[in-house]
């Protein structure tokens, strides 16, 4: 069993195999599932997601109203030719706008890592996918090559909001579709572990500010940024950059600065955004004011 | 120890948003209470602490929890409806919003009645991801995981019992993944939770059922 990055692309390296395939081998000598019904499960999340940004893609609206069709906008002005930032970059930030859209609007979505999180992962692979024209199984090796990279994250340091802050989740999937594209790509383990370190360096200290409480403001956006992050990272390691402080320490550096966040920034809405005029306002308009939820608890007694 | 042993456990669970802790892992600790209470409750009293006591409303963690205790799962589409369909089944939810500083942020702790004695307390945890662990059942302190298959034995604390409940199961190949033993007193009640590797076949349990001095055995997980 890999107990962090640098083992992992040892055991690829070694092997001279995908770190997808390091990551199925783990999970059916842990599990003791086959390798068949290992693929078939990541198979099945694939679909969840295939059906999450279409669904987005559509048009949805979150219950409160406050997110919602901007993945329709994104496509729109993709079609119209004038995207500045390229059509891969934007089509991945529209697919996982699209995802996120859908989880607010309580929506079916697979975790990647977490719900908060949910588009990076989707969003990447889904534009990566016009431009390599991977197979299926390809896919799902790109979904397993994430898995690899957020279990060590998981293990060593955190992937909650709540622990970590937002560095912990939408950094987290960021850094893991950062490390699948590259693989994907075609990439090496060793630039896929540079693609994820960058990624995360340039996530670290995020914090997990959610207006009202509600995984709408700013997290449906954070994906977005995410996204281009992951693709503009491994862009940087397939070009051969690498990055001086190696990927585990970066992830330590992560857990760190988690540890020492106030509890304020880690997802208890009452810090960053969620503090701010508007997203109070933004509290009140939905759940009412402190003072009245009182009066309405004093009449119902 | 590693908290986090499967690929699904980072892509994935697939659920009903908006949240993998507070929705998804809210989901799955309400459904090992109602795992373990064996039946549908007519009360639940749910107390919440940290950032579920700050945040519940706006993850859908009451609607999420409400949805476990009925035996729901993570993505079960019925989840934003939870709290109207507990109203029309007869089950009663109280919320408690908890200022007590727990050792974790998303700490939840659940109360069950039947409304004819029954009663069950157990504290849970949401770690990330969907992932969560049981931290207290009835006043014991105990590690679940929830993630593999795992059984709960109530049982005298007297010298031997260990030992004949693994006999059974190593009779039948099964292997131990993790294993806990808690009392309240010596020569009291004790429990033993028992995670294991694969599924148990129900003739092993009723076999683990049957053994002196074992009360009660309750699958946590299947």
């Amino acid at each position: 069993m890999f107990r962090n990055v640098a083992e992992l692309v040892e055991l690829a390296e070694k092997h001279q195999v995908k770190i997808a395939e390091i990551m199925i081998r783990q999970e059916i000598e842990v599990s003791g599932r086959s390798r068949e019904d290992i693929i078939a499960q990541m198979d099945n999340n694939l679909q969840v997601m295939e059906q999450a940004v279409e669904r987005g893609l559509n048009g949805v609206k979150s219950q409160t109203g406050l997110t919602g069709g901007d993945a329709v906008l994104l496509q729109n002005y993709i079609a119209s030719g004038k995207s500045l930032s390229g059509n891969l970059l934007l089509d991945a930030v529209s697919k996982a706008v699209a995802t996120n859209e859908v989880n607010a609007a309580m929506g079916i979505i697979c975790a990647t890592p977490t719900a908060g999180s949910a588009g990076v992962v989707p969003g990447t692979l889904f534009a990566v996918k016009e431009k390599l024209n991977p197979t299926r199984m390809e896919m799902i090796e790109y979904l397993f090559t994430t898995a690899a990279f957020g279990f060590v994250v998981a293990n060593n340091a955190s992937i909650s909001g709540a622990a970590g802050g937002c560095q912990a989740e939408v950094g987290s999937a960021a850094g893991m579709a950062a490390a699948a594209i590259v693989e994907m790509a075609g990439g090496t383990p060793q630039q896929s572990a540079d693609a994820f370190a960058i990624t995360l360096k340039n996530m670290l200290g995020l914090v997990c500010d959610p207006v009202a409480g509600l995984v709408e403001v700013p997290c449906v956006k954070r994906n977005a940024m995410g996204a281009s992050n992951a693709i503009t990272a491994a862009d940087m390691a397939l070009a051969g950059v690498t990055s001086r402080i190696p990927c585990d320490e970066v992830i330590g550096a992560m857990y760190a600065i988690g540890q020492s966040m106030p509890s304020a920034l880690r997802e208890t809405a009452e810090g960053g955004l969620a503090a701010t005029p508007t997203g109070r306002r933004l509290e009140e308009e939905i759940f009412g004011s402190p003072q009245k939820k009182l009066v309405d608890y004093l009449i119902q007694k | 120890m590693m908290k986090y042993r499967s690929a699904f456990d980072i892509i994935g669970p697939v659920m009903i948003g908006p949240s993998s802790s507070h929705t998804a892992g809210a989901a799955r600790i309400g459904r090992v209470a109602r795992t373990l209470f064996e039946k549908q409750p007519t009360k639940a009293v749910i107390h919440l602490y940290g950032s579920f006591a700050k945040t519940y409303k706006g993850h859908g963690t009451d609607l999420a929890l409400v949805a476990g205790i009925m035996d729901f799962d993570t993505f079960d589409e019925r989840i934003p409806d939870a709290l109207k369909i507990a109203e029309e089944v007869g089950l009663e939810v109280e919320f408690i919003e908890e200022d007590a500083v727990t050792e974790h942020p998303n700490t939840v702790r659940i109360n069950l009645f039947d409304g004819k004695g029954k009663e069950l307390e157990i504290v849970g945890i949401s770690i990330g991801g969907g992932t969560i662990e049981i931290t207290e059942i009835n006043s014991f302190k105990l590690k679940l995981s929830g993630a593999n298959p795992a059984i709960l034995v109530v049982h005298q604390d007297r010298f031997g019992l260990i030992s004949s409940v693994t006999t059974v199961l190593s009779r039948y190949q099964i292997n131990i993944g993790h294993m806990e033993v808690s009392r309240k007193e010596k020569g009291d009640i004790a429990v033993m939770v028992i995670e294991m590797d694969h599924k148990l076949d129900e003739s092993v349990v009723s076999e683990l059922n049957a053994l002196e001095g074992v009360t009660q055995v309750i699958r946590l997980v299947n």
